[in-house]
C-alpha cells in the first residue's frame, strides 16, 4: 500500500454484505437501555419534573435528571451554553430533560413517557430576524447575537458602473448519517467509565465527558465504534454524556440508540440562512466591490456556530478578487433546533448566494458567466478580502475552463412515443428515468427545458483564527511470525471518508514494509483533532508520516555502517536496502525482537484571529478549489428537475488514494444536489414536521447523475506530499451550479433553496 | 405482543372473530413502519402471509380476482398487460424492496388518501372483497374509503381480494413527487378509458382526506371525446378536463406541498394522461406486450 495507489477500504466488503458491526449494534452483557426524555415546546420554564412514577415501573434502573450531573451543567464546543439535561428552560423542540435506563428498552421508552415535566410554555423565537429585535427575549445571558464577524476591506464607499442586488434563502439541511447516534458505556470498578462511541473527535468528546462527569480524563477511556456517516453532526456530544451518566449511576453498562426521528433533534443541521448581496463591477466585469448581510439561524445552543460564521464571512464573495468589500455575518440564537458543523461549513450558503450574483451580474453586462467568473478569478498571491495573500495553486481559472470545456451529455430529454412496449411496461415511453419526475410517468417529455448552471468554490482546509490545530500518531515496527509488521495508532476517526487507508499508505509509502495494520481510534493515543473541515488526511496524515519518517531513520541507523551510511539507505519490499536498490538486509533480521516506535505530534503553520473590527488577518491555514457545471432538465409545467449531468474539476494537490477522492467528489456532489432540490428540515413554530426519512428525502440513485471529474493534482508546497484536503469542496459549488442550471431552464429568479416545484410553476 | 399465525384462510377468519384487534401483516411494509416510528403498539399481531389463497389470482366470469396478498412486483410482471394502469402505478411504489413485499391489500388496509394503488383501482371502478365468518361481500373502491386512514371494512373482517376488469381499454397514471424515485405522492392521478362503453374513470391520489374520483371531469370527457372518428380532444378541451379534475381535488397545504401546487399539477396530470391514453393504439390497451421484470 502505497501514496497514490488506488485502494479498497478494509471495510468496504463487511458493509455491503450486511456483517459491519455498527455502534447500533454494540452489546454487553447485562447491559441497560437508555431513553432519553425530551420537550415537546420549542421554549418554556420547566416548573417542575416527578421522576417518581418513572422509577417505580418494572425494569427501570435510573431515572435522571439535571440535578444527578455531577460535574458541568454546560456543554459545548465553543461557548458552554447547552445543558447536558435543561434545567430552567428548554429552549428547543426535542431538547433532552431527563434519562431512564431499564431492562428493555421498551420499558425504558414507556418509562420516558412517564416522567412529569411541567412546563411554562413561551413565545419562542423562531426566525433569527426576530432574535435581533430589542423586544426580543434573551435566550442566553449574554444577548441573542451569537456572533458578528465584520469584514471591512478597501474602500467602504466604493462605487460601480454595475450594481446587482440579490436576497437569498437557505433552508435547513441535515447531515442526514444512516448510522443514527448510538453508543454503549461501561463503566469499571473504580468509578471510570469506557465510552464505545461512533464520534468525530474522541478528544473533545473526552474532555467535555471529563467535565460533566467530574473525572479525571483518564477515567474517562473513548473507542470508536462503527460509525455509518458524520458530515459534522457527529462533531458535538449527542448520547455520550446521557450514557456514562447512567452507567456510573447503575453500575451496568448503557447502551443508547436513537430512532431516526430522534437522530434529526439529536444532533445539530446547517445553518438556514438568509443573505443579502449587492456587487459593483466596472463594464469590462471587473468587481468593485462587495456588500453584504448574511445572517444564519444558530438555533437554540452556539454549537460551532461562531465558527461556521467566520466562514461564511470570510469566503462570502467567493474565490474572486475583490478590491473593496463591506461583509457583515451574525449567526443568532433562537429557538429552532441548534445548528453546527455540516460539510462546507458555512460556505456553502454564501456561495448560493455568490454564484447567483456571479450570473446576475454577467447578465447585466451581457457577458459569458464563466468568461466573468475567469476575469475575476483569484490567483496565487491574490488579496483576499480579509487581507490574506493567498498562496499556493490557486488554479480558479483553470477550474472553471476545464468545466466549461468539457463535451455535454446528449440531449436525451427528446420527446419519447407517448406510448410503446419499453422496458419494464407494455405502455409508456422506453426510458422514463432520463425524465423529470422519472418512472413516475409524469412527462414524456412535454414541458421539459434544459438548462446548464456553472458555479466555482472554497474553503478553508483545517482549523483557523488561532487554534493550534494538530494530530498526534504513534508507529511501532516489529517483526512478527518472521515478517516486519508496522502498526499505526492515532486517534482520527474514520467517518466512512478512508483516514484508514490513507494512514496505511503513508506509513506503507514511509517505511517500506508490506504488512501495516492501523489500530483502532481510542484515547490511549494524543488527540488527532476531529475528522471534519477536510483535514484530516492533511493533519493525521502529517503526524503518520513523521512517526513513520523518524522510525525509518532509526532503522536507518541500525543497518548503517562505513559502507552504506545512513543517508544512502532505505527501506523497500521489507528489505534495507541501498542507493543502488540492492538489499543489505532483510529487516527481520536487522531488527530481531526489537521494537522501535516513535509518536509524533503534527502541527500545520499558524493561523490567526480576524480583527474584530476589520475582519482582516491571515486567519486560515489552506485553501481548497473546486468547480462544477450541471446539466439539468426541468418539466417546466410541473416543477420537477432530472439533474442530467454533474461535471466537476477539483485540485485535491495529491490524490492520497485515488478511489477515495472520487468517492469524496461523488458523495459531495450528491450531498450539495440533496440541499438544491430537495433536503430540507420543515421547521414550522420550533417544531420540525418532518423528522423521518419518509419526509426528509434524501437523493436516490436516480436523482444523482453520473459525475465528470476532472482531479488536479498541483502540489501545495506546504503539505504532506503537497495534499489538500478534499472532502468539503465538492459539496460547496455543486448545488449552486445546479440551480444556475434551473434559473437558465426556467428564466426564473430563484432565491431559495431547495428549490421546490411550486417555486417553479404558482 | 400476540404472534397468530394462521395456516389457511379458514383459521384466519376464525382467528379474526375471536382476536378482532388483532392487526394483520401482510407485506409489513406500512405495519412495521408504524411499530418502529411509534405510531402504533399492536397487542395481537396476524400474519397473513403463509396464506396461499391471498397470493393467488384468476379470472372469475371474465373479470380478474386478485388475492390480497400478491406483491407490486407480481402484479408488473405477471398482470402488467391485462392492468395497465395499476402496473404504472404499481412501478412508482417505494424501492425494489419494497415492490417485493408490498400487496394492494396492505396499501388498501392502511386505506392513505397517499396509496398508489387507490386512484387506478377507483378509475378502473375495481370491488374489494371482505370476508369474514359469517360471510363475504364486495365493495366497491368508489366507496371503500370513508377518510383519512379509514374504510369500510369491519373489524372481524379480512380483505380477501380485489376485483378488476382486464382494461377494456387505455389506462393511465401519473405521480408527482419530489425526487425520482421512492417518494410519497405530492398528488397522483389515474385514468381509464372503455371506448366500447364510452365511459372514463378518473382516480385522484393525496389531493384530499380519501382518494377521490373526478366525477365532473369524467363526464365532460366522456361526452367530448370523439369515440367513433378517434380525432384527439382539442387543447381547450383537454384544458378543460384539467380544470374539472383539478376542482375535484380537496388539497391542504402540508411537508409535501401546497394545496395550490396539488392542483396545478393535477390539471397538467390529468391533460397529459388523456392525450397518451387517447394517443395508444387498441393493440397495446389492455393486451399489449407482456412486460418484463423492472431492472429498478
Ligand atoms: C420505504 C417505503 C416506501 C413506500 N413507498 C410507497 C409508495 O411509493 N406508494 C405507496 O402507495 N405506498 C408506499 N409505501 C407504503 C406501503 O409499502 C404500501 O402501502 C403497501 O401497499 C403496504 O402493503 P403491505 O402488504 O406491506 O401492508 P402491511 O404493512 O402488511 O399492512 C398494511 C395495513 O393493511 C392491513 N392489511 C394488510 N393485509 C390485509 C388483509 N388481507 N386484510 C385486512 N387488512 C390487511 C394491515 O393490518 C395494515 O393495517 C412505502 C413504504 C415504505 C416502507
Amino acid at each position: 500500500m502505497r501514496v497514490g495507489e488506488s485502494v479498497q477500504r478494509v471495510d468496504g466488503p463487511s458493509k455491503v454484505r450486511g456483517t459491519f458491526a455498527y455502534s447500533s449494534d454494540l452489546h454487553a452483557e447485562h447491559m441497560l437501555w437508555g431513553s432519553t426524555v425530551r420537550s415537546p415546546h420549542p421554549y418554556a420554564r420547566i416548573t417542575s419534573i416527578d421522576t417518581s412514577e418513572a422509577r417505580a415501573m418494572p425494569g427501570v434502573h435510573a431515572v435522571l435528571t439535571h440535578e444527578d450531573v455531577p460535574g458541568m451543567k454546560l456543554y459545548g464546543l465553543e461557548i458552554q451554553d447547552q445543558p447536558v439535561l435543561a434545567f430552567d428552560f428548554v429552549r428547543y423542540g426535542g431538547e433532552a430533560v431527563a434519562l431512564v435506563a431499564a431492562d428493555h428498552p421498551e420499558q425504558a421508552r414507556r418509562a420516558t413517557q412517564k416522567v412529569r415535566v411541567e412546563y411554562e410554555v413561551l413565545r419562542p423565537v423562531t426566525q433569527a430576524e426576530d432574535a435581533l429585535r430589542p423586544d426580543a427575549p434573551r435566550l442566553h445571558p449574554d444577548g441573542n447575537v451569537t456572533r458578528h464577524v465584520k469584514i471591512r476591506h478597501g474602500d467602504q464607499v466604493a462605487r460601480a458602473d454595475v450594481v446587482v442586488r440579490g436576497e437569498y434563502e437557505i433552508g435547513m439541511q441535515d447531515q442526514a448519517p444512516l448510522g443514527p447516534e448510538s453508543g454503549l458505556a461501561v463503566p469499571d470498578a473504580e468509578g471510570g467509565v469506557d465510552l464505545y462511541i461512533a464520534t468525530q473527535w474522541l478528544h473533545v468528546d473526552q474532555q467535555q465527558l471529563a467535565n460533566i462527569l467530574a473525572l479525571q480524563p483518564e477515567k474517562v477511556r473513548l473507542t470508536m465504534a462503527g460509525i455509518g456517516g458524520a458530515f459534522g453532526a457527529r462533531e458535538d456530544l449527542s448520547m455520550q454524556a446521557h450514557a456514562c451518566l447512567l452507567a456510573l449511576k447503575t453500575g451496568r453498562p448503557v447502551k443508547i440508540s436513537y430512532s431516526r426521528p430522534e437522530s434529526f433533534v439529536g444532533h445539530v443541521h446547517r445553518h438556514p440562512g438568509r443573505l443579502s448581496y449587492e456587487h459593483g463591477a466596472n463594464t469590462d466585469g471587473m468587481l468593485v466591490y462587495v456588500r453584504a448581510r448574511i445572517l444564519l439561524d444558530g438555533g437554540a445552543y452556539a454549537s460551532s456556530s461562531t465558527a461556521v460564521i467566520a466562514n461564511a464571512s470570510c469566503f462570502a464573495v467567493g474565490p474572486y478578487r475583490c478590491p473593496n468589500a463591506t461583509i457583515d455575518g451574525i449567526v443568532a440564537y433562537s429557538n429552532n433546533p441548534p445548528c453546527g458543523a455540516m460539510r462546507g461549513f458555512g460556505s456553502v450558503q454564501n456561495c448560493y448566494a455568490h454564484e447567483a450574483q456571479m450570473d446576475k451580474l454577467a447578465a447585466a453586462l451581457g457577458m459569458d458567466p464563466v468568461e466573468l467568473r475567469i476575469r475575476n478569478a483569484m490567483e496565487t498571491g491574490t488579496e483576499m478580502i480579509t487581507g490574506q495573500k493567498i498562496d499556493g495553486p490557486v488554479p480558479v481559472a483553470e477550474l472553471l475552463s476545464r468545466v466549461s470545456s468539457m463535451p455535454l451529455p446528449a440531449n436525451v430529454s427528446r420527446p419519447l412515443p407517448v406510448y410503446g412496449e419499453g422496458k419494464g411496461g407494455a405502455v409508456g415511453p422506453a426510458d422514463l428515468t432520463a425524465m423529470p419526475g422519472g418512472v413516475s410517468n409524469t412527462t414524456h417529455g412535454e414541458g421539459v427545458k434544459r438548462g446548464i448552471g456553472y458555479a466555482v468554490g472554497f474553503k478553508n482546509i483545517g482549523y483557523s483564527e488561532g487554534f493550534d490545530d494538530h494530530s498526534t500518531a504513534r508507529v511501532r515496527l516489529s517483526v512478527i511470525d518472521g515478517r516486519p509488521r508496522v502498526e499505526v495508532h492515532t486517534a482520527a476517526a474514520e467517518v466512512g471518508q478512508g483516514t484508514v487507508m490513507v494512514q496505511a499508505q503513508i506509513a506503507g509509502s514511509e517505511l517500506g514494509v508490506n504488512d501495516i495494520v492501523v489500530l483502532n481510534a481510542d484515547t490511549r493515543v494524543g488527540s488527532a483533532g476531529s475528522s471534519s473541515a477536510s483535514r484530516q488526511t492533511y493533519i493525521t496524515g502529517g503526524a503518520v508520516k513523521a512517526a513513520a519518517e523518524a522510525v525509518c531513520q532509526r532503522v536507518l541507523g541500525l543497518a548503517q555502517s562505513e559502507l552504506h551510511p545512513a543517508s544512502e539507505l532505505r527501506i523497500e519490499n521489507d528489505n534495507v536496502v541501498g542507493g543502488d536498490g540492492r538489499q543489505i538486509v532483510p529487516l527481520a533480521t536487522l531488527l530481531g525482537d526489537a521494537v522501535i516506535e516513535e509518536t509524533r505530534e503534527f502541527h500545520p503553520r499558524a493561523t490567526h484571529r480576524l480583527d474584530p473590527e476589520t475582519g482582516q488577518a491571515d486567519a486560515h491555514m489552506q485553501y481548497a478549489f473546486a468547480a462544477h457545471r450541471a446539466v439539468v432538465d426541468v418539466d417546466t409545467e410541473l416543477g420537477l428537475v432530472k439533474v442530467v449531468e454533474l461535471a466537476t474539476a477539483q485540485d485535491v494537490g495529491k490524490a492520497i488514494n485515488p478511489l477515495a477522492v472520487q468517492g469524496q467528489l461523488e458523495g459531495g456532489a450528491a450531498q450539495g444536489l440533496g440541499l438544491a432540490v430537495m433536503e430540507e428540515i420543515q421547521v414550522q413554530d420550533g417544531v420540525i414536521r418532518n423528522a423521518s426519512f419518509t419526509d426528509y428525502l434524501l437523493p436516490t440513485i436516480l436523482d444523482m447523475p453520473p459525475l465528470r471529474m476532472d482531479i488536479l493534482e498541483l502540489g501545495d508546497p506546504n503539505s504532506p506530499y503537497g495534499l489538500k484536503g478534499v472532502g468539503e469542496p465538492p459539496t460547496i459549488s455543486s448545488g449552486p451550479a445546479i440551480v444556475a442550471a434551473i434559473r437558465a431552464a426556467t428564466g426564473r429568479d430563484i432565491r431559495r433553496v431547495p428549490v421546490r416545484p411550486h417555486d417553479l410553476t404558482l | 405482543m400476540e404472534f397468530l399465525q394462521p395456516a389457511t384462510w379458514e383459521e384466519a377468519l376464525a382467528m379474526k372473530a375471536a382476536h378482532p384487534e388483532a392487526v394483520p401483516i401482510a407485506g409489513g411494509t406500512d405495519v412495521m413502519v408504524e411499530i418502529n416510528l411509534d405510531h402504533r403498539r399492536p397487542e395481537t399481531v396476524m400474519d397473513l402471509t403463509p396464506i396461499r389463497e391471498l397470493t393467488e389470482w384468476g379470472t372469475d366470469d371474465g373479470v380478474l380476482r386478485i388475492g390480497a396478498g400478491v406483491s407490486y412486483t407480481r402484479l408488473i410482471d405477471e398482470l402488467g398487460d391485462r392492468l395497465p394502469g395499476l402496473a404504472i402505478a404499481s412501478r412508482t411504489v417505494g424501492s425494489p424492496q419494497i415492490r417485493n413485499r408490498g400487496t394492494v391489500g396492505g396499501n388498501l388496509g392502511t386505506a392513505s388518501p397517499a396509496g398508489d394503488a387507490h386512484p387506478p383501482l377507483l378509475a378502473a371502478d375495481a370491488e374489494v372483497e371482505l370476508a369474514s365468518t359469517s360471510g363475504t361481500r364486495r365493495v366497491p373502491v368508489r366507496e371503500f374509503f370513508t377518510g383519512p386512514k379509514r374504510h369500510t371494512m369491519r373489524q372481524d373482517e379480512l380483505i380477501a381480494a380485489f376485483l378488476v376488469e382486464p382494461a377494456p381499454g387505455p389506462q393511465q397514471f401519473s405521480k408527482v413527487g419530489t425526487r425520482n424515485a421512492m417518494v410519497i405522492a405530492v398528488c397522483s392521478f389515474a385514468l381509464a378509458l372503455d371506448p366500447a362503453r364510452r365511459r372514463v374513470g378518473t382516480g385522484i391520489g393525496s389531493a384530499g382526506p380519501t382518494p377521490l374520483r373526478a366525477v365532473d371531469a369524467e363526464a365532460f370527457i366522456a361526452g367530448e371525446l370523439d369515440w367513433d372518428g378517434r380525432r384527439p380532444p382539442s387543447d381547450a378541451t383537454l384544458s378543460r378536463f384539467g380544470e374539472l379534475v383539478a376542482a375535484a381535488a380537496k388539497p391542504i397545504d402540508d411537508v409535501r406541498g401546497t394545496a395550490a401546487y396539488r392542483r396545478h399539477a393535477l390539471a397538467v396530470m390529468s391533460r397529459r394522461c388523456l392525450a397518451w391514453a387517447w394517443a395508444t393504439p387498441p393493440h397495446l390497451w389492455g393486451g399489449g406486450a407482456r412486460s418484463a421484470p423492472e431492472g429498478l
